[in-house]
């Protein structure tokens, strides 16, 4: 059974990781689409079209990859979980179901028309498809965002005589604050991606000379919006997200700052190895009474370090959520600092001719894809033992009947069909950024 | 309120047979009816626009069955654990096989996309018969509710039963021919020309073919769930889902013969489709999945489903999300209909 728990647990990270490369692109890509095609309306200036057409075919590549590895993900609750499913199907089959009717109906509509429909609908026709698949992909990451936390904090729930968990109050669910700041924070963070995304592929084109005026755009663009979006990552979602973890999960929050003692004026980590056998941090870099002020608000708070619950209660994979953690806040600190440069020297006008700066820009481009996935296996590790926090144990809600034999084959199926799909993905977008936008002077 | 949800979740899976039904037909048939580059693309560009929002009702449907019976959900799912698998991976094969396709443009990969979409539309044609076949038969449950089946054992019915076995792979083979002949009657109706010659063809033989499983699968049905004679016997009304399945597949069998009624023969296929799949849901109602060890261990409507102040809550949403998404296929469709020209431009 253990090594059957094991397999089934790395089945989920390891397609639910492949699917949120898309979506965390394509969320962002939708407001930016938006933005060009509001710029296309408001200025008239055909150029602004042009982007955003060029934008909706890579969009749109991404979005096919979205879809066929999101189905997947559907499925996988009741093949992989089927005591979990069981159990709270009842709950979390609501958010669900409801992405499924309210979401992917609308996001898969309109962009049919995004892309194939210009011509007949009209610019403004047109600038409302483009509304209508930003509408749907943000309204599906909400929804499956609620699922998530409702995971990480069961609200609006009552159990049942067989232990089975009903749902109580649908607008709790729906309107649970875990939610609410974690929805707040993923969305910012598909921003900032979609935001390198798109400055890189400018500053590409600026740094080899080709289809400048729009390389001009598109890190005018990325840098602005990926600077808004940073700032709000750190501050107040970022900052929202770590308060709500200190005050409902005090557990993971000293795994993830790799506290192992209870202490008043807790200090920050910025660098250090946890050694979890020792119970301490090796060569650690700290700021004195710092974690205290971010978690309380009061230098001098005490803190709980992780020697404040029983060892079966730790998260498993300490090392894990501490290093996914540092990477993202780390990687968070550095977005800022490289959006700021760009946003300043756009601002003095000397972005374009900048050498260093593009080219700081165009290497960047795979770092967001790395901080959100480091942030998701911050959550998701860091509520381990916990399938539902405080509810149910991860390991009470595997398939009982599925055998870590055929967990195998199908892990290793998805590895394999998945990595050819990565490669065809690379290979589509590359021909399309090689092709680049129509030329400036077609009509 | 549990049957309300057995009926709408039947509907949905009704509207996604209809659907997707053609557009997997349509890859079935896509080698044999589309011989050149530009027909073959117009095959994909008859069902380009609407593909992706038509597989969207399984995941719908999927997801309203977690919610309104998370039993039936977590056993059928983890017992059908490989079978679904691989429905997944011909799903995301297939889905690849569209978008590339269109995508590259390349001598080279356009009939190996060709190969893969088609191929994969032919197995999960199958697949998804058996399964429906399954569904029927009954799985071998336990008295903790659940089981597990391997894709197949010694193909013949009883306790240790596979997922294949001789009834639900001939199920599989009845629904092949009935959605060969439902995608067939949709490109025909979405094309001119030899490609729409060749897709009547098709769809005239593979009629031929649905109506003679249809009679062997009945036949096999009435004499190994008891549960179906049963329900028929004891609401003779239900008989209006069966003749809605015989009329329509004789509306097909007529149409198909007349010039100019291409959209006559496919609404008739639509017809036969949902009269077969009400059918059989009427025939094993309340269960939703027999169990073949013990009828009492069978999951039925009420001990699979989740409690009542989720089922109505449930209801206000999915009344409206549903009229919402009905009325972005109604604008869809329109606004992508009428015939392609070889080449693959369609009116749009
Ligand atoms: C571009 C991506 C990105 C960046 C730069 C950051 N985050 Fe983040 N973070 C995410 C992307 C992300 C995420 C992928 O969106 C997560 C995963 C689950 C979630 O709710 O959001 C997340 C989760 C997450 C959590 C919840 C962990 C849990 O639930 O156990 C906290 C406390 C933070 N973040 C805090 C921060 C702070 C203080 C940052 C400041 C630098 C920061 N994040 C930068
Ligand atoms: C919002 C929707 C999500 C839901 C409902 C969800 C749910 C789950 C479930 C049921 C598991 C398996 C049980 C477990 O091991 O805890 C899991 C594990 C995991 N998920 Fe998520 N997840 C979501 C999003 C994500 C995303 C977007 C990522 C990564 C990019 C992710 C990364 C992981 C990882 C790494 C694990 C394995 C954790 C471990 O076993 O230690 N999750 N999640
Ligand atoms: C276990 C968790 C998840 C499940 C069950 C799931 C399910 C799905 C499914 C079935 C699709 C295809 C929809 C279609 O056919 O149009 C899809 C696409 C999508 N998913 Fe997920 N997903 C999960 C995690 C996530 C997460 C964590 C996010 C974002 C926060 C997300 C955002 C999206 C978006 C925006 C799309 C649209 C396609 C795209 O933009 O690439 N999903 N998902």
């Amino acid at each position: 059974m253990e090594e059957a728990l094991t397999l089934h647990r790395l089945h989920f990270a390891f397609t639910i990781t492949f699917h949120y490369l898309f979506p965390q692109l394509t969320m962002g890509l939708a407001l930016l689409i938006l933005v060009l095609k509001t710029l296309a309306i408001r200025t008239g200036n055909e150029h602004y079209n042009r982007s955003a057409r060029f934008w909706a075919r890579v969009f749109g590549i991404n979005f096919a990859l979205g879809v066929v590895t999101g189905i997947p993900m559907e499925f996988q609750f009741g093949t992989n979980w089927a005591q979990f499913s069981r159990a709270a199907g009842g709950v979390i089959g609501q958010t669900l179901a409801m992405e499924g009717i309210f979401t992917f109906f609308l996001e898969s509509s309109f962009l049919g028309l995004l892309l194939f429909g210009e011509k007949k609908l009209g610019p403004r026709g047109h600038w409302f498809a483009s509304l209508m698949v930003f509408l749907g992909s943000w309204a599906s990451g909400y929804l499956i965002v609620a699922t998530d936390a409702w995971m990480q904090h069961p609200v609006g729930y009552t159990m049942g005589a067989q232990g089975e968990i009903l749902l109580a109050s649908f607008w709790g669910l729906l309107l649970n604050p875990w939610a609410l700041w974690q929805y707040a924070h993923t969305m910012s963070g598909s921003v900032i991606t979609a935001s390198f995304v798109m400055a890189a592929i400018g500053a590409y084109y600026l740094l080899s000379g080709e289809h400048e005026s729009y390389g001009r755009t598109f890190v005018r663009v990325g840098v602005i919006a990926g600077l808004v979006a940073s700032l709000a990552q750190l501050f107040p979602t970022g900052d929202a997200q770590g308060r709500l973890v200190t005050e409902y999960q005090p557990a993971t929050l000293a795994a993830m700052e790799g506290l192992f003692e209870t202490q008043p004026g807790a200090p920050l980590v910025i660098l250090g190895q946890p050694d979890v056998v020792k119970r301490k941090l090796d060569n650690p870099l700290e700021m004195p009474e710092m974690l205290s002020m971010l978690t309380y608000r009061r230098w001098g708070a005490e803190v709980r370090g992780l020697d404040s619950f029983p060892a079966k209660d730790w998260p498993d994979g300490i090392p894990v959520v501490y290093y996914s953690y540092h990477v993202m806040v780390g990687l968070g600190t550095i977005f800022v600092a490289i959006l700021a440069l760009a946003g300043i020297a756009l601002w003095r006008g000397r972005l374009y001719g900048s050498r260093a700066l593009l080219w700081t820009l165009l290497l960047s481009c795979p770092l967001p894809y790395i901080a959100n996935t480091a942030g998701w296996i911050t959550a998701e590790t860091g509520r381990q033992p916990w399938l539902i926090y405080g509810l149910m144990r991860t390991a009470a809600g595997v398939s009982p009947k599925v055998s870590a034999g055929n967990a195998w084959f199908t892990l290793i199926g998805f590895m394999g069909l998945y990595m050819v799909l990565g490669i065809l993905f690379l290979l589509l977008v590359g021909r399309e950024i090689a092709h680049g936008p129509e030329p400036e002077a077609q009509g | 309120m549990e049957t309300t949800w057995f009926c709408l979740i039947s509907l949905m899976i009704a509207v996604y047979v209809v659907l997707d039904g053609f557009d997997l037909g349509a890859g079935i048939i896509h080698l044999g009816v589309a011989r050149t580059d530009a027909e073959r693309r117009a095959v994909l560009a008859s069902i380009g626009p609407v593909w992706d929002g038509n597989e969207v009702w399984l995941l719908a449907a999927g997801g309203t069955l977690y919610f309104a019976f998370p039993g039936l959900y977590a056993a059928g799912f983890s017992g059908f654990y490989l079978p679904l698998m691989i429905v997944l991976w011909l799903l995301i094969l297939r889905g690849c096989a569209i978008e590339f396709r269109n995508h590259m443009e390349s001598p080279v990969w356009a009939p190996f996309w060709d190969v893969v979409f088609s191929g994969a539309s032919a197995l999960l044609a199958v697949f998804f018969g058996a399964a429906l076949g399954n569904v029927v038969r009954g799985v071998p449950l336990d008295a903790s509710g659940w089981f597990f089946e391997p894709l197949w054992t010694n193909f013949r019915l009883g306790a240790d039963a596979g997922i294949l076995d001789w009834y639900t792979i001939l199920v599989g083979i009845a629904a092949y021919f009935a959605l060969t002949q439902h995608g067939a009657l949709w490109v025909a109706l979405r094309t001119q020309g030899e490609l729409r010659e060749r897709s009547r063809r098709v769809a005239r033989w593979s009629g031929w073919g649905a109506l003679i499983l249809t009679l062997l699968v009945t036949w096999a049905t009435f004499s190994i769930q008891p549960q179906v004679p049963r329900n028929f016997a004891a609401h003779p009304w239900g008989a209006v889902f069966p003749l809605l399945a015989v009329g329509g597949l004789a509306g097909v069998i007529a149409e198909v013969r007349r010039e100019n009624a291409d959209l006559g023969a496919f609404l008739a296929s639509c017809a036969y489709l949902a009269g077969m799949l009400t059918s059989v849901v009427f025939g094993v109602y309340p269960y939703v999945l027999p169990a073949c060890t013990n009828p009492a261990y069978s999951l039925t409507i009420y001990n699979a489903s989740a409690a009542a102040y989720g089922l109505r809550v449930g209801f206000v949403w999915w009344v409206i999300g549903i009229a919402l998404a009905s009325g972005y296929f109604v604008f869809l469709y329109r606004h992508t209909a009428g015939r392609i020209e070889s080449g693959g431009h369609g009116s749009h």
